[in-house]
């Protein structure tokens, strides 16, 4: 397998502050690797020092297979669209996106058919002369992918370029851009801190935190084996329970509830259990799942996102359920008591 | 629906048109008809354009005129390259907390006033002036050089008064630009005088055309620093003016020498402002 991007032991500090600390890994051919952490995790210091802007304090950086080390930004196979795009404001739709390739001394007609093609291709024919003032947010955005892209780059670049657009046009471009990568082949690296961005578009997903990679895996095994506790509640939504003890196979919370989870062969602090994962008035003859009795304290709706949220013997930390959206649960109100059952595999539990 | 407050409206328009009127409008138009005045060897006052014949029959007034143009383009291009660095240092490379302090000590010669500061050059460039003492001390020439009374001392006056002029407007314009146009051109491929080129300078266009015309309309009006820096060999227009007013006590060619100054000034602004692509009511705001 060849890697487009190689990073081992990549460091930056900043005085006595670590901002990327020892990251290690690699980036396969024409993925979408996306980047999650939560601001000042160091994701955009990294993506920095990849695009050439930061020099890394210590570390090694190869890009098919060359050391990045002392090339400036302007001499890397990589390109970056910017948060908030960059446009050159006093160029039309078309010299923005001409202007890499003019730098690269192209042939004027080379530069007119290039441009022509990219521009197609991200569905702007007919605005090449628009200044891009007059853009809306998407065919910004658009044009921004497109100045990158034109230079066929090794690497594209993507430093959070949906945050500044309404929710609406968010989940549009989301599926935009995952098709246009695949059309394209494009290698993209895109960092962000909207876990539902990386995990709708991205082939792998690492997350950040502190300056550290915790986890890097397909967004599927991300969000049903999360590696660690701090990966387990920041991507996707989860309950956190405390565990007070775990003896002979018993866990029991700090609020009170005793789960029989054999086989750990670590002490358990933490506990999480995602809103789905609870079944509502389990069957008695279901195995292999443990029961709850929670009391209903109000019932949150969201469309198909509705949950309830509970308590675990009249205690304060509220537990949320997921409720399915048909009518078998319409008759449930505040204060009602019910039975909740989780299957073993659905407990995570984590040392820290 | 809004009300029209009319009443309001013309209580505080008022002053405005007012000062338009009395301190602008009028004073300009008496100008004019001075200019136009002209006394015949009858001792009548008809209107002629003989005012205006003087400057042109007299080699020397068109020559100075031409000059004072000429030089005060110059000085403008000058400010222009000597500030340009200094206001993209002052808000693109170092931090706010130093940059305003650094903004700060360049208003301080404007606080002391142009008559001081030109004073103040003097003392620097005469023969036995700070800058020949230093550079003979050093060894460096044997004779003073001869500096202050030349174009060379009046050009740095008038740089020096006018400076401040430029780096204001055009620092706001660099404030308002994006860090990241700059990365996303290097980005791309763009080498440093490129970026310069084709970014930082069209983005700022605005705020050098603003300074630039503030600069070049005190310096092609300046009449301190030509005079004192200047000395005998440097003619400038409004010294041409002033002698008229006050040597010659013909007011009405000196009024159609200041109305002659007026249109030139304009009007190369005006081939300014074609040149570089802008409007009048951008460049203002």
């Amino acid at each position: 397998m060849s890697y487009v991007l190689e990073i081992k032991n990549l460091t930056k500090k900043f005085g006595n502050f670590t901002a990327v600390d020892s990251v290690s890994f690699n980036v396969e051919d024409g993925g979408f690797f996306s980047i999650l952490g939560g601001s000042g995790c160091g994701k955009t210091t990294l993506l920095r020092m990849i695009s050439g802007f930061e020099e890394e304090t210590a570390g090694e950086l190869l890009i098919r297979g060359e050391s990045m080390k002392g090339i400036p930004p302007e001499k890397r196979p990589v390109n970056i669209v910017f948060q908030n795009l960059a446009l050159f404001p006093m160029m039309n739709v078309e010299k923005n996106v001409a202007f890499g390739l003019q730098r690269q001394r192209l042939p004027k007609s080379e530069v007119q058919s290039r441009v022509e093609e990219m521009l197609e291709r991200v569905g702007l024919v007919g605005f090449e002369k628009k200044k891009v003032t007059e853009l809306s947010g998407g065919q910004r955005q658009r044009v921004a992918i497109a100045r990158s892209l034109v230079l066929k780059p090794e690497i594209l670049l993507l430093d959070e370029p949906l945050g500044a657009l309404d929710r609406k046009l968010r989940e549009h471009m989301k599926v935009e851009l995952k098709v246009l990568q695949k059309e394209i082949g494009t290698t993209f690296i895109y960092i962000t801190h909207d876990q539902s961005e990386a995990l709708v578009m991205s082939d792998t997903v690492a997350v950040m935190n502190q300056g550290q990679f915790e986890q890097i895996d397909t967004p599927k095994k991300l969000y049903k084996n999360p590696k660690t506790s701090f990966v387990a509640g920041f991507v996707g939504e989860s309950n956190e329970f405390n565990i007070s003890s775990y003896v002979n196979g018993e866990l029991v919370t700090v609020n009170g509830c005793k789960l029989n989870k054999p086989d750990l062969d670590f002490q358990p602090k933490k506990l999480f259990i995602r809103p789905e994962a609870f079944i509502l008035n389990p069957s008695a003859d279901l195995s292999g799942i443990e029961r709850i009795d929670m009391q209903v304290e109000a019932i949150l709706f969201d469309g198909s996102n509705t949950k309830i949220s509970t308590t675990i013997n009249q205690g304060h930390e509220e537990v949320l359920i997921s409720l399915p959206q048909n009518a078998q649960f319409e008759d449930l109100r505040e204060g009602d008591d019910i039975q909740v059952g989780v299957h073993r595999d659905d407990l995570k539990c984590y040392k820290v | 629906m809004m009300k029209k407050p009319r009443g309001t409206f013309y209580l505080l328009i008022t002053p405005v048109l007012l000062w338009l009127l009395a301190l602008i409008v009028i004073p300009h138009m008496d100008l004019m008809y001075r200019s136009l005045r002209f006394e015949t060897d009858d001792g009548l006052w008809v209107f002629s354009l003989n005012n205006y014949l003087a400057f042109f029959e007299d080699q020397i007034y068109w020559l100075t005129f031409v000059k004072t143009a000429l030089y005060s383009i110059f000085v403008t291009i000058l400010a222009f390259v000597v500030t340009f660095p200094v206001a993209f240092f002052l808000t693109k490379v170092i931090g706010k907390k130093y940059s305003s302090f650094m903004t700060l000590l360049l208003l301080i010669p404007i606080w002391i006033g142009e008559l001081v500061t030109v004073y103040g050059w003097m003392i620097l460039l005469r023969d036995n002036g700070v800058i020949n003492s230093f550079l003979m001390k050093l060894r460096l020439i044997d004779a003073p050089i001869e500096m202050l009374f030349t174009n060379f001392s009046m050009t740095i006056g008038l740089l020096y008064i006018s400076m401040l002029f430029m780096i204001v407007p055009m620092m706001s314009a660099l404030d308002s630009m994006d860090d990241s146009l700059i990365e996303a051109a290097s980005d791309l491929g763009a080498s440093k005088w490129t970026i310069f080129r084709q970014i930082v300078i069209p983005y700022t266009t605005p705020g050098i055309v603003s300074g630039g015309i503030i600069v070049f309309m005190l310096v092609i009006g300046d009449y301190v620093a030509p005079n004192i820096l200047g000395g005998k060999s440097s003619l400038w227009f409004t010294e041409q003016i002033y002698n008229k007013f006050l040597a010659s006590f013909n007011w009405n060619e000196g009024a159609a020498f200041g109305f002659l100054l007026l249109l030139l000034s304009s009007f190369i602004v005006w081939v300014a402002l074609k040149l570089s692509g802008q409007k009048l009511d951008k460049v203002g705001s």
